[in-house]
């Protein structure tokens, strides 16, 4: 069968369905980890933290698939960036795995047994799982803007400099906080839809606007650093978008800078640092006004704008080399086969549309507020 | 030159993460099938005991599954991060099975799994059974899509190398699915998980009996288990995949060493039932051998020839030595993409590359490799016979074991003789078994293939990423201490739950028998 398509529009195509997959990782399971992140601190009895569990319990499993797919689907669209980027942050994705482990057990095995201390111990557990991925998530990210210390070779092997320390920098733990505030906010935004009306809930309302205004600063702020410290890469025009995925064939030049020039260019694309502004505003209105629905709104039109904003402002780029920017994977250069591109592109049309539908059945079998009454006496409850 | 120390720790991590990731998962493959069998006959009949039955295996079914979540996540990123190189060299076939697994698989089974705990008050009987029958087909489909990107692994279809891109690239999709060794691979292993489910169910129900618990519950939990667990059985062991052995030389590789087979012999080749093999002096020591069964098995017919082991490293000579022009082609082509002549001589002996790369491990720049290089690179292809011998041996000993096995408690349940007592004790001590038979599986599957990590194509010391050392000791530690403690745990919750049993779902749950067709769904009380 021929393929529809040219290797430029499936690239691009990919290039917005990673950006897809990543916003619905985070506008999903981004609010089991932000409820998880506040467990401790919202709720304070046995039975109140069994509300909040519950309030993601059924669904959170689901949810974690966008991650695992996001995983999947880099490893099939963007072989290169999956392989330089996990092996590259190699000790942080193991602190995140190792968090992420928790996370299933956690919320099975914790409320098996009476013990408060065995309860407490998961308690914690969960707060990690919910916390060290947010954290990490957000200084990985700052580190792709910032440029990953990679390097290819003939064979297109990468090698690396730098340790694990080196991955935290002013810039990149400004980005990992801004990714805490803005996921506990959006787990406060789903706390509002979810559970009673009560004291847990007014707790993660004052957790949700501190993390709100947060989110709005440090947002800010990483503008602010980006514009003046020393990072971008730049794709000199007249690269052949339909050229072999190979990042020597076409290289990239380091730009300081580069990462604001596509706000000049396309000036269209200012709507989503716009959002990651105005979301969580209305999200603090939503709470400040006691409008549940508000809140979750907000909060996710947030994740949507920030995530969106950093995808923008690197396009063509996807992942910088901060020692060789020849090396740099862009959209262009660092994409899977033609064809692969196209099988998976059938796939996904086949059955995105397919999750997306048994998900929303899902979600509507267990729609309403879980109660202190419904913990208390269900048996399936965790 | 490769750092051989960071290959085999990779290694090591892979073997560790990936067998006790499938310590769980053949459990869920095989009791989330029996759980849709007691939740069916439970619609059928309305007998609130087959309800009972589903929802106490099913919480057993509970704590077995988020553990094979939990070490699912690691497996999904660790191509990434421990084989960047294989990432590159083959994600462009090797990702898009495991990237439909997650769309088409993962999503099922987690999506389903929450409401099946939670939704036993919020659906209909009939809504309830579709949920438990999606989270069962989610997983099982999961498990096709992982054994297709491993069955192409072992037989790599469908593909080619592209030296612009210095990677392998996919040519034809339907070949990688359609791949005939991870047909095979699918159905012997889901079959596993069948047996693994059974012999599960029936070894607790048989304790039960014993002790004289339970009763109602555990007779028919042994029924259910006996004849599932009969038909998985056969299959696992019919449907086995050695079929698939015939079809690559590296693959007839595999297959002569399970069977220590040092020369070709005419067809067909007989099995050998017990031997002792010894790699230096390439003999098998006290052989029993029973004639012709092994060509029939592995040809399925009278004149096929199963190839020895000293044939094949013959082989792999010639082709190490068409890989070095392979090998030259690629690195001509790298400094002009226009070189017609390297264009050529690449497309002639593009097959072979990967052999030419096994030079790799003993000399730089495989165009400079003498003769004595070529020799070891050629027994190279040599895995560890002994090894496998046994290995094979202890997996199919127990797959015919488990067929006797199934095939006994079937005439008991039959004759309803639930009450010998031999027999109880028999099928609780079977339970660790299953477990040893599919470890040994997996093992023969993914050590058999060495030194390929994609066979023919990529070795396997050339795939690891570039890390250190430490960075790998480290996770090593992390993952063996995380998933020892996990490990604890689980086995602890998993024995409470069943010295508890099932009669607390009967109390906490709505009166016995009473119909709960309530129609639609029932949204909790708003604030």
């Amino acid at each position: 069968m021929p393929i529809p398509f040219d290797y430029e529009t499936l690239r691009l195509v990919w290039w917005l369905l990673l950006g897809v997959l990543l916003i619905g990782f985070a506008l999903t399971d981004g609010f089991d980890l932000g409820v998880a992140a506040v467990l401790p601190f919202v709720a304070r009895t046995d039975e109140e933290r069994r509300l909040v569990i519950n309030s993601i319990g059924a669904t959170w499993e689901g949810n974690q698939v966008w991650f695992i797919l996001g995983g999947g689907a880099i490893f099939a669209a963007w072989p290169h960036v999956y392989a330089i980027s996990f092996s590259g942050f190699y000790l942080a994705m193991f602190l995140v795995l190792m968090a992420l482990i928790l996370r299933p057990v956690g919320f099975k095995y914790r409320s098996k047994k009476a013990d408060p201390k065995w309860r407490a111990r998961w308690d914690w557990a969960l707060f990690i799982g919910g916390f060290v991925p947010a954290l990490v998530f957000g200084v990985a990210v700052g580190n792709v803007l910032e440029g990953v210390p990679f390097r290819l070779d003939d064979d297109l092997r990468a090698t690396f400099e730098g340790s694990f320390f080196d991955l935290f920098t002013p810039f990149t733990l400004l980005a990992g906080l801004l990714s805490v505030a803005m996921l506990v906010l959006h787990g406060a935004g789903w706390l509002s839809l979810k559970i009673e009306h009560g004291p847990v809930l007014d707790r993660a309302r004052r957790f949700g606007f501190l993390a709100g205004g947060l989110s709005i600063l440090l947002f800010a702020l990483g503008g602010v650093l980006v514009s003046i410290l020393d990072m971008g890469v730049h794709v000199p025009p007249g690269i052949d978008p339909n050229g072999p995925s190979n990042p020597l064939h076409h290289p990239a030049v380091a730009a300081p800078g580069a990462w604001l020039e596509n706000y000049a260019r396309y000036p269209w694309m200012l709507i989503a640092p716009v959002l990651g502004f105005a979301g969580p505003v209305l999200a603090m209105l939503g709470i400040h006004r006691r409008w549940d629905v508000g809140v979750f709104l907000g909060s996710s039109l947030g994740v949507l704008g920030i995530i969106s904003t950093v995808g923008l402002s690197m396009f063509p780029v996807i992942l910088p080399s901060s020692i060789d920017a020849a090396s740099s994977l862009t959209v262009w250069n660092a994409s899977s086969s033609h064809m692969t591109l196209w099988v998976m592109l059938l796939a996904t049309i086949i059955f995105l549309p397919l999750v997306l539908l048994y998900t929303a059945w899902v979600y509507r079998v267990l729609f309403g507020r879980v109660t202190t009454e419904d913990v208390r006496s269900s048996a399936d409850y965790y | 030159m490769v750092d051989m120390a960071v290959v085999e720790m990779s290694r090591l991590q892979f073997a560790l993460t990936a067998l006790y990731h499938f310590l769980f998962v053949p459990l869920t493959l095989g009791l989330s099938f029996m759980l849709v069998i007691m939740e069916s006959v439970y619609v059928m009949t309305g007998k609130a005991v087959w309800r009972d039955a589903t929802r106490f295996w099913g919480k057993l079914f509970g704590i077995n599954f988020v553990l094979g979540v939990a070490t699912g996540i690691t497996m999904e990123f660790q191509f990434g991060t421990n084989w960047a190189y294989y990432s590159h060299y083959v994600g462009d076939i090797f990702g898009a099975p495991l990237a439909i697994e997650g769309l088409m698989a993962f999503f099922l089974e987690a999506t389903f799994v929450g409401l099946m705990f939670f939704g036993w008050d919020k659906l209909t009987r009939l809504g309830h059974l579709f949920v438990t029958f999606m989270v069962a087909i989610g997983s099982n489909f999961s498990a096709l899509w992982i054994l297709v990107a491993n069955g192409w692994m072992q037989n790599p279809v469908g593909s080619r190398f592209n030296p612009e891109t210095m990677r392998m690239e996919i040519t034809s999709f339907m070949d990688v699915l359609m791949n005939p060794v991870a047909q095979a691979k699918f159905v012997h292993t889901v079959s596993a998980g069948y047996v693994t489910g059974a012999v599960f169910v029936l070894g607790v129900s048989s304790w039960y009996l014993l002790k004289g618990r339970f009763r109602p519950i555990a007779r028919r939990s042994f029924v259910v288990a006996a004849s599932f667990g009969l038909l998985s059985a056969f299959s696992v062991v019919v449907l086995g995949d050695e079929s698939g052995y015939a079809l690559t030389d590296n693959q007839k590789m595999k297959l002569a060493s399970i069977e220590a087979m040092w020369e070709t012999e005419p067809a067909p080749a007989g099995l050998t039932l017990f031997g002792i093999p010894d790699m230096e002096q390439q003999v098998t020591h006290f052989e029993i051998r029973v004639p012709a069964v092994l060509g029939l098995i592995a040809t399925r017919s009278f004149t096929g020839e199963v190839t020895g082991i000293r044939e094949l490293v013959d082989i792999s000579k010639v082709r190490i030595q068409r890989g070095i022009l392979a090998y030259d082609a690629v690195e001509r082509l790298k400094l002009d993409r226009n070189d017609v002549a390297a264009r050529e001589q690449f497309e002639q002996h593009r097959l072979d590359l990967g052999y030419g790369l096994l030079l790799k491990r003993f000399v730089a720049d495989p165009r400079q490799a003498t003769e004595a290089d070529i020799e070891k690179a050629a027994w190279g292809t040599v895995p560890n016979v002994p090894v496998l011998f046994w290995l094979f041996r202890g997996m199919a000993g127990l797959g015919f074991f488990f067929i006797a096995f199934f095939g006994t408690a079937f005439l008991l349940a039959s004759r309803r003789r639930f009450e010998a007592r031999w027999f109880q004790k028999a099928a609780v001590a079977t339970i660790p078994l299953p477990w040893i038979a599919i470890q040994c599986g997996w093992i023969l599957a993914e050590y058999g293939r060495q030194p390929w990590s994609v066979e023919g194509a990529l070795p396997t010391f050339l795939a690891p990423s570039s890390l250190t050392l430490t960075q790998i000791w480290i996770t090593i530690a992390g993952f063996t201490i995380a998933y020892g403690i996990l490990a604890v745990i689980m086995v602890r919750l998993m024995v409470q739950a069943i010295r508890h049993g099932p009669g607390q779902s009967v109390e906490s749950g709505p009166a016995a028998g009473e119909p709960r067709a309530r129609g639609g769904f029932v949204p909790l009380p708003a604030e």
